[in-house]
Protein backbone atom coordinates (compact mmCIF):
# COMPACT_ATOMS: atom_id res chain seq x y z
CA UNK A 1 0.00 0.00 0.00
CA UNK A 2 2.75 2.21 0.65
CA UNK A 3 4.84 1.12 -1.85
CA UNK A 4 1.57 2.19 -4.35
CA UNK A 5 0.97 5.04 -2.70
CA UNK A 6 4.32 6.79 -3.35
CA UNK A 7 4.52 5.37 -7.01
CA UNK A 8 1.40 7.14 -7.67
CA UNK A 9 2.63 10.38 -6.12
CA UNK A 10 5.86 10.46 -7.97
CA UNK A 11 5.65 7.96 -10.77
CA UNK A 12 8.76 9.69 -12.89
CA UNK A 13 10.86 9.71 -9.68
CA UNK A 14 9.89 6.49 -8.03
CA UNK A 15 12.51 4.21 -9.98
CA UNK A 16 12.00 0.88 -9.03
CA UNK A 17 10.17 -0.44 -5.70
CA UNK A 18 10.01 -4.05 -4.12
CA UNK A 19 9.03 -6.34 -0.99
CA UNK A 20 10.46 -8.87 0.26
CA UNK A 21 8.65 -10.34 3.25
CA UNK A 22 7.40 -7.45 4.76
CA UNK A 23 10.34 -5.15 3.85
CA UNK A 24 9.83 -2.35 1.93
CA UNK A 25 12.23 -0.64 -0.78
CA UNK A 26 11.82 1.93 -2.97
CA UNK A 27 14.74 3.34 -6.01
CA UNK A 28 14.57 6.91 -6.72
CA UNK A 29 15.94 9.03 -8.45
CA UNK A 30 18.91 11.00 -7.15
CA UNK A 31 17.88 14.48 -8.07
CA UNK A 32 14.14 14.32 -6.27
CA UNK A 33 15.77 12.50 -3.44
CA UNK A 34 14.77 15.48 -0.63
CA UNK A 35 11.81 16.49 -2.77
CA UNK A 36 10.30 12.77 -1.92
CA UNK A 37 12.27 12.68 1.37
CA UNK A 38 10.31 15.50 2.37
CA UNK A 39 7.24 14.07 1.56
CA UNK A 40 7.35 11.39 3.07
CA UNK A 41 7.87 12.58 6.37
CA UNK A 42 5.26 15.37 6.00
CA UNK A 43 2.43 13.33 4.79
CA UNK A 44 -0.03 12.47 7.34
CA UNK A 45 -0.05 8.64 5.39
CA UNK A 46 3.27 8.08 5.28
CA UNK A 47 4.33 10.21 8.56
CA UNK A 48 7.83 8.68 8.22
CA UNK A 49 9.18 10.98 11.71
CA UNK A 50 12.24 8.16 12.39
CA UNK A 51 15.35 8.29 10.60
CA UNK A 52 16.53 5.12 11.78
CA UNK A 53 19.44 4.34 9.65
CA UNK A 54 21.48 5.77 6.79
CA UNK A 55 24.65 4.43 5.14
CA UNK A 56 26.22 3.37 2.10
CA UNK A 57 27.17 0.26 -0.14
CA UNK A 58 29.95 0.08 -2.56
CA UNK A 59 29.22 -2.22 -5.18
CA UNK A 60 32.98 -1.78 -6.80
CA UNK A 61 33.58 -5.88 -7.65
CA UNK A 62 30.18 -6.20 -9.41
CA UNK A 63 30.91 -3.66 -11.97
CA UNK A 64 27.49 -1.67 -11.35
CA UNK A 65 26.66 1.30 -12.45
CA UNK A 66 26.30 3.10 -10.45
CA UNK A 67 28.66 2.24 -8.49
CA UNK A 68 27.51 3.56 -4.67
CA UNK A 69 24.14 3.29 -2.96
CA UNK A 70 22.92 5.28 -0.73
CA UNK A 71 20.17 3.25 1.74
CA UNK A 72 18.11 5.49 4.23
CA UNK A 73 15.56 3.02 6.74
CA UNK A 74 12.99 5.20 7.77
CA UNK A 75 10.30 4.38 10.37
CA UNK A 76 6.75 5.84 11.15
CA UNK A 77 6.20 6.13 15.28
CA UNK A 78 2.70 6.84 14.51
CA UNK A 79 1.66 4.17 11.78
CA UNK A 80 3.97 1.97 12.69
CA UNK A 81 5.57 1.12 9.05
CA UNK A 82 8.73 0.72 7.69
CA UNK A 83 10.08 1.88 4.21
CA UNK A 84 14.12 1.56 2.72
CA UNK A 85 15.13 3.90 0.39
CA UNK A 86 17.82 3.76 -1.96
CA UNK A 87 19.91 5.84 -4.29
CA UNK A 88 22.46 5.47 -6.80
CA UNK A 89 25.46 7.45 -6.65
CA UNK A 90 27.87 7.30 -9.56
CA UNK A 91 31.69 7.56 -8.49
CA UNK A 92 32.12 10.72 -10.70
CA UNK A 93 30.19 12.66 -8.80
CA UNK A 94 29.46 11.61 -5.10
CA UNK A 95 27.43 13.74 -3.97
CA UNK A 96 23.71 13.51 -2.87
CA UNK A 97 21.42 16.14 -0.89
CA UNK A 98 21.76 16.94 2.79
CA UNK A 99 18.65 15.85 4.74
CA UNK A 100 19.92 17.81 8.36
CA UNK A 101 17.06 20.06 7.64
CA UNK A 102 14.80 17.06 7.80
CA UNK A 103 16.10 15.17 10.57
CA UNK A 104 18.77 16.34 12.74
CA UNK A 105 19.81 12.90 13.48
CA UNK A 106 21.08 12.77 10.26
CA UNK A 107 24.15 15.39 10.61
CA UNK A 108 26.60 12.46 12.14
CA UNK A 109 24.99 9.66 10.08
CA UNK A 110 26.11 11.83 7.06
CA UNK A 111 29.48 12.56 7.91
CA UNK A 112 30.13 8.72 8.77
CA UNK A 113 29.61 8.41 4.99
CA UNK A 114 31.65 10.96 3.90
CA UNK A 115 34.44 9.79 6.23
CA UNK A 116 34.35 6.23 5.40
CA UNK A 117 32.92 6.01 1.65
CA UNK A 118 33.83 9.69 0.80
CA UNK A 119 29.87 10.85 -0.85
CA UNK A 120 29.55 14.29 -0.33
CA UNK A 121 26.08 16.23 1.32
CA UNK A 122 24.84 19.06 -0.68
CA UNK A 123 23.89 21.21 2.26
CA UNK A 124 25.54 20.03 5.41
CA UNK A 125 26.29 22.45 7.86
CA UNK A 126 30.02 20.87 9.08
CA UNK A 127 30.44 18.38 6.55
CA UNK A 128 34.02 16.41 8.03
CA UNK A 129 35.54 13.56 9.16
CA UNK A 130 33.47 12.37 12.79
CA UNK A 131 35.65 9.01 13.01
CA UNK A 132 38.92 9.19 11.69
CA UNK A 133 41.43 11.71 12.29
CA UNK A 134 42.12 14.98 9.58
CA UNK A 135 45.15 13.34 8.37
CA UNK A 136 43.70 10.06 7.30
CA UNK A 137 44.02 9.76 3.45
CA UNK A 138 41.60 7.85 1.43
CA UNK A 139 38.05 6.49 2.26
CA UNK A 140 38.40 3.25 4.14
CA UNK A 141 35.09 1.70 3.62
CA UNK A 142 35.47 2.34 -0.28
CA UNK A 143 36.51 -1.27 -1.80
CA UNK A 144 39.54 0.36 -3.52
CA UNK A 145 41.19 1.36 -0.50
CA UNK A 146 44.33 -1.02 -0.33
CA UNK A 147 42.99 -3.74 2.61
CA UNK A 148 47.12 -3.29 3.80
CA UNK A 149 47.33 0.67 3.61
CA UNK A 150 48.37 1.91 7.02
CA UNK A 151 48.25 5.51 7.98
CA UNK A 152 49.49 5.88 11.68
CA UNK A 153 49.77 9.06 13.34
CA UNK A 154 52.90 7.97 15.34
CA UNK A 155 55.71 5.69 13.62
CA UNK A 156 58.22 3.34 15.19
CA UNK A 157 61.66 3.93 13.72
CA UNK A 158 62.44 0.37 13.28
CA UNK A 159 61.84 -2.96 15.15
CA UNK A 160 64.59 -2.68 17.12
CA UNK A 161 65.08 0.65 18.28
CA UNK A 162 62.73 2.57 21.01
CA UNK A 163 62.86 5.94 19.41
CA UNK A 164 59.46 6.91 18.63
CA UNK A 165 59.12 9.29 15.26
CA UNK A 166 55.64 11.52 15.91
CA UNK A 167 54.52 11.73 12.20
CA UNK A 168 52.80 14.67 13.36
CA UNK A 169 52.92 16.61 16.91
CA UNK A 170 50.23 16.11 19.14
CA UNK A 171 47.76 19.02 19.59
CA UNK A 172 48.36 20.88 15.83
CA UNK A 173 45.16 19.02 14.65
CA UNK A 174 43.11 20.23 17.61
CA UNK A 175 42.26 24.00 16.92
CA UNK A 176 41.72 22.26 13.27
CA UNK A 177 39.31 19.91 14.81
CA UNK A 178 37.66 22.90 16.74
CA UNK A 179 38.00 25.47 13.90
CA UNK A 180 36.54 22.95 11.30
CA UNK A 181 38.48 24.64 8.39
CA UNK A 182 39.01 21.71 6.58
CA UNK A 183 35.27 21.52 5.62
CA UNK A 184 36.11 23.74 2.64
CA UNK A 185 39.34 21.81 1.58
CA UNK A 186 37.62 18.79 1.72
CA UNK A 187 34.51 19.98 -0.66
CA UNK A 188 36.80 20.44 -3.58
CA UNK A 189 38.37 16.88 -3.56
CA UNK B 1 92.82 -4.66 50.14
CA UNK B 2 90.59 -4.90 47.65
CA UNK B 3 86.86 -4.04 49.25
CA UNK B 4 84.65 -7.07 49.76
CA UNK B 5 80.84 -6.52 49.43
CA UNK B 6 80.34 -6.93 53.12
CA UNK B 7 82.70 -4.08 53.53
CA UNK B 8 80.59 -1.82 51.86
CA UNK B 9 77.56 -1.98 54.73
CA UNK B 10 74.20 -3.75 54.95
CA UNK B 11 72.57 0.16 54.12
CA UNK B 12 74.52 0.45 50.68
CA UNK B 13 74.78 -2.96 49.49
CA UNK B 14 70.45 -3.70 50.09
CA UNK B 15 69.19 -0.26 49.58
CA UNK B 16 68.36 -1.41 45.89
CA UNK B 17 66.34 -4.36 47.20
CA UNK B 18 64.72 -2.27 50.04
CA UNK B 19 63.57 0.58 47.51
CA UNK B 20 62.35 -2.69 44.97
CA UNK B 21 60.40 -3.94 48.04
CA UNK B 22 58.96 -0.96 48.77
CA UNK B 23 58.27 0.79 45.59
CA UNK B 24 56.72 -3.15 44.29
CA UNK B 25 54.02 -3.20 46.83
CA UNK B 26 52.80 0.22 46.60
CA UNK B 27 51.76 0.44 42.43
CA UNK B 28 49.35 3.15 42.06
CA UNK B 29 47.63 2.62 38.44
CA UNK B 30 46.84 5.04 35.98
CA UNK B 31 43.54 2.61 34.05
CA UNK B 32 43.89 3.64 30.23
CA UNK B 33 40.71 1.82 29.77
CA UNK B 34 39.42 1.52 26.02
CA UNK B 35 37.63 -1.04 25.61
CA UNK B 36 35.95 -4.28 26.67
CA UNK B 37 39.27 -5.66 28.70
CA UNK B 38 37.77 -2.75 31.59
CA UNK B 39 35.68 -5.21 32.50
CA UNK B 40 37.63 -8.08 33.37
CA UNK B 41 40.12 -5.18 34.77
CA UNK B 42 36.88 -4.03 37.15
CA UNK B 43 36.39 -7.64 38.31
CA UNK B 44 40.37 -7.68 39.24
CA UNK B 45 40.22 -4.90 41.35
CA UNK B 46 36.58 -6.12 43.13
CA UNK B 47 36.44 -7.94 46.44
CA UNK B 48 36.38 -11.70 45.04
CA UNK B 49 39.90 -10.85 43.09
CA UNK B 50 40.99 -7.90 45.57
CA UNK B 51 43.79 -6.61 43.46
CA UNK B 52 44.36 -4.34 47.01
CA UNK B 53 45.75 -7.59 48.50
CA UNK B 54 48.99 -7.24 46.04
CA UNK B 55 49.57 -3.05 47.07
CA UNK B 56 47.71 -2.07 44.06
CA UNK B 57 44.49 -1.01 44.75
CA UNK B 58 44.28 2.79 44.69
CA UNK B 59 44.20 4.08 40.86
CA UNK B 60 45.17 7.05 40.32
CA UNK B 61 43.21 9.02 37.42
CA UNK B 62 45.81 11.68 36.97
CA UNK B 63 48.66 10.17 34.95
CA UNK B 64 51.16 12.66 37.16
CA UNK B 65 50.02 10.78 40.55
CA UNK B 66 50.59 6.87 39.06
CA UNK B 67 53.21 5.49 38.45
CA UNK B 68 51.71 2.07 36.37
CA UNK B 69 50.09 2.32 33.44
CA UNK B 70 47.47 0.11 32.14
CA UNK B 71 46.75 -0.14 29.04
CA UNK B 72 43.26 -2.05 29.02
CA UNK B 73 41.90 -2.59 25.49
CA UNK B 74 42.20 -1.94 22.06
CA UNK B 75 44.25 1.88 21.27
CA UNK B 76 43.68 3.19 17.47
CA UNK B 77 45.87 5.04 15.39
CA UNK B 78 43.58 8.59 16.28
CA UNK B 79 44.21 7.56 20.30
CA UNK B 80 48.09 6.99 20.20
CA UNK B 81 49.28 10.34 20.37
CA UNK B 82 46.54 10.63 23.15
CA UNK B 83 48.56 7.69 24.70
CA UNK B 84 51.80 8.99 24.47
CA UNK B 85 51.09 11.71 26.01
CA UNK B 86 50.13 10.01 29.21
CA UNK B 87 52.76 7.91 29.22
CA UNK B 88 54.69 11.33 28.95
CA UNK B 89 53.38 12.89 31.47
CA UNK B 90 53.67 9.92 34.34
CA UNK B 91 57.30 10.82 36.50
CA UNK B 92 60.00 8.65 36.92
CA UNK B 93 59.94 5.40 38.11
CA UNK B 94 57.16 4.15 35.75
CA UNK B 95 56.25 0.90 34.80
CA UNK B 96 53.31 -0.32 31.78
CA UNK B 97 51.03 -3.32 31.00
CA UNK B 98 49.75 -4.27 28.10
CA UNK B 99 46.18 -5.92 29.29
CA UNK B 100 44.68 -8.20 26.71
CA UNK B 101 45.73 -9.11 23.37
CA UNK B 102 44.55 -5.48 21.87
CA UNK B 103 47.04 -3.93 23.82
CA UNK B 104 49.62 -6.19 23.53
CA UNK B 105 49.61 -7.14 19.98
CA UNK B 106 46.29 -5.63 18.04
CA UNK B 107 44.13 -8.85 18.44
CA UNK B 108 42.11 -10.24 16.01
CA UNK B 109 42.17 -6.32 14.83
CA UNK B 110 44.16 -5.84 11.55
CA UNK B 111 42.57 -3.08 9.63
CA UNK B 112 43.08 0.83 9.01
CA UNK B 113 42.29 1.92 12.21
CA UNK B 114 44.34 0.06 14.91
CA UNK B 115 47.40 0.05 16.68
CA UNK B 116 49.53 -3.19 16.33
CA UNK B 117 50.33 -3.18 20.22
CA UNK B 118 50.90 -0.13 22.08
CA UNK B 119 54.93 -1.42 22.42
CA UNK B 120 54.77 0.65 18.74
CA UNK B 121 54.82 3.71 20.50
CA UNK B 122 55.64 3.20 24.70
CA UNK B 123 57.41 0.65 25.97
CA UNK B 124 55.88 -2.37 27.53
CA UNK B 125 57.12 -3.72 30.79
CA UNK B 126 54.57 -6.50 31.03
CA UNK B 127 51.90 -8.02 28.47
CA UNK B 128 49.22 -10.34 29.66
CA UNK B 129 47.71 -12.20 27.02
CA UNK B 130 44.09 -13.26 27.02
CA UNK B 131 40.86 -11.58 25.27
CA UNK B 132 40.10 -10.72 27.81
CA UNK B 133 42.29 -12.05 30.27
CA UNK B 134 40.65 -13.69 33.29
CA UNK B 135 41.49 -11.90 36.66
CA UNK B 136 44.28 -15.09 37.45
CA UNK B 137 46.01 -13.76 34.31
CA UNK B 138 46.28 -10.03 35.54
CA UNK B 139 47.46 -11.35 38.86
CA UNK B 140 49.77 -13.22 37.48
CA UNK B 141 50.76 -10.47 35.33
CA UNK B 142 51.24 -8.02 38.19
CA UNK B 143 53.10 -10.44 39.91
CA UNK B 144 55.81 -10.71 37.43
CA UNK B 145 55.49 -7.08 37.21
CA UNK B 146 56.62 -7.26 40.74
CA UNK B 147 59.24 -9.43 40.76
CA UNK B 148 60.73 -7.07 37.55
CA UNK B 149 60.25 -4.07 39.91
CA UNK B 150 62.15 -6.31 42.92
CA UNK B 151 64.95 -7.29 40.77
CA UNK B 152 65.28 -4.35 38.59
CA UNK B 153 67.88 -1.40 38.94
CA UNK B 154 66.15 1.28 41.09
CA UNK B 155 66.35 4.54 40.05
CA UNK B 156 67.30 6.54 43.11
Amino acid sequence: MILEAVKAKFPDEVLETSEFRGDLTIVVRKESLAQIMKHLKEEAAFDFNLLMDLTAVDYLSMERKPRFDMVYHLYSLRNKHRLRVKVGVHEKEPEVDSLVVLWPIANWFEREVWDMFGIRFKGHPHLKRILLYEEFEGHPLRKDYPVNRRQPLMKQKSDHELEFIEAREYGQAVPELLRGSANQEEKKI
Amino acid sequence: MKAQPIDAGFFSTKLNDMVGWARKYSLFQYPFVTACCGMEYMAAACSHYDIDRFGAGLPRFSPRQADLLMVVGTVSQKLAPVLKKVYDQMCDPKWVVAFGVCASTGGFYDNYATLMGIDRIIPVDVYIPGCPPRPENVLDGLLKLQARIQNQKQLL
